[in-house]
């Protein structure tokens, strides 16, 4: 049993390892690059609106030979502010 | 009709393209079509042997661009196939002996009276790869289920793409079924959905490849080799037709079924 976990995971490590390296081959950019590109996002959006920021979800995907960079932005209690 | 120049290349050395160049040109040959190899890798010369014509070079590709010979005298026949030819490699030159337009002056030369041009690009991105997709109408990609060779294949689609050759179509070499149905390798459905480019083939792993190159006889002459099968059916795309993809997975399993039957395994 034991046995047939370890064989399960090799070809899908495999595809995972790869979807990640080709991401950040394809665009040039570091997984540190990445974190930097968050950071100054997070400030700019930060000084119009009030956001999470622990909660901000930033990530490279790919779609066939296309590459595009997702961000989930959760807003932090927005309606209240407007009340208030 | 004005001949197809179609470009093998893959990134990472070792993959398979020589085989599979000599492999394509022969299923065309033994179709008919007229024929040209050109051995882009200079000062690694290798298609001569793969195809069995080692003994015949008497003129390389550099003898044609400085001059020293004719076109057609560096053409070697090939011993089974009348229509088809190979333009060898220098083997004591380096790369740069050969430029882009070099290239694509030798097949605008070859491409009246030729049908297909195939040419076998070095491994790497560098001179050698550059020279090889110069001229090409069409470039196949080889790779190997195996993190290496998909990530280098990736690197050499996406300059492919920047250099506006196109999308280039996608071989799949040396795919074990039994590996793949226990998830030990890389699927032919994962490779192409991390590349995201056509395939035009699959071809499974073959102790007949090897046997075949041992003897300077590929692989598609041998009726038997499900290898030779694969290049056979790619070669008959490469002409326009529809093929259906094999079933390796099923046969596979027809395969070892009857192995233990005959308790060859």
């Amino acid at each position: 049993m034991f046995n047939f976990f370890k064989r399960k995971q090799s070809a899908t490590s495999a595809k995972e390892r790869l979807q990640l390296v080709l991401v950040h081959d394809r665009t040039d950019l570091t997984p540190a690059q990445l974190e930097a590109l968050k950071d100054d996002l997070l400030k700019a959006i930060s000084k119009y609106i009030d956001i999470d920021p622990d909660a901000v979800q930033l990530a490279l995907e790919r779609d066939g030979r296309s590459q595009r960079l997702v961000a989930d932005i959760p807003l932090r209690g927005v309606s209240r502010h407007r009340a208030g | 009709m004005t001949a197809q120049v179609i470009t093998v290349t893959s990134g990472k050395g070792g993959v398979g393209k020589t085989t599979a160049v000599a492999n394509l040109a022969t299923a065309l040959a033994a179709d008919g079509k007229r024929v040209v190899c050109i051995d882009g890798d200079i000062g690694l010369r290798n298609l001569d042997v793969i195809m069995g014509l080692e003994n015949r070079i008497v003129y390389d590709i550099v003898d044609v661009i400085e001059g020293r010979c004719k076109l057609k005298q560096a053409m070697i026949r090939d011993k089974h196939y009348p229509s088809m030819y190979l333009i060898p490699a220098a083997q004591t030159r380096d790369k740069n002996a050969v430029s882009p337009s070099d290239m694509v002056r030798i097949c605008n030369d070859l491409r009246p009276d030729t049908d297909f041009i195939i040419i076998d690009s070095p491994a790497g991105i560098e001179r050698g790869f550059r020279n090889s997709i110069a001229a090409a109408d069409r470039v196949l990609v080889v790779t190997n289920p195996e993190v290496s060779a998909v990530r280098d294949a990736d690197r050499v689609v996406g300059i492919l793409e920047a250099e506006e050759k196109g999308s280039p179509a996608l071989i799949i070499n040396r795919l074990n079924p039994v590996l793949v149905k226990n998830n030990d390798m890389l699927s032919a459905e994962d490779v192409l959905d991390l590349l995201g480019i056509q395939l035009i083939g699959i071809v499974p792993e073959d102790e007949s490849v090897i046997i075949g190159s041992n003897r300077g006889a590929p692989v598609v002459t041998d009726t038997k080799s499900r290898a030779g099968q694969a290049f056979r059916n790619i070669a008959k795309r490469l002409q326009g037709h529809d093929v259906p993809f094999m079933e390796l997975e099923q046969q596979n399993a027809l395969w070892s079924a009857f192995q233990r039957l005959t308790g060859r395994k």
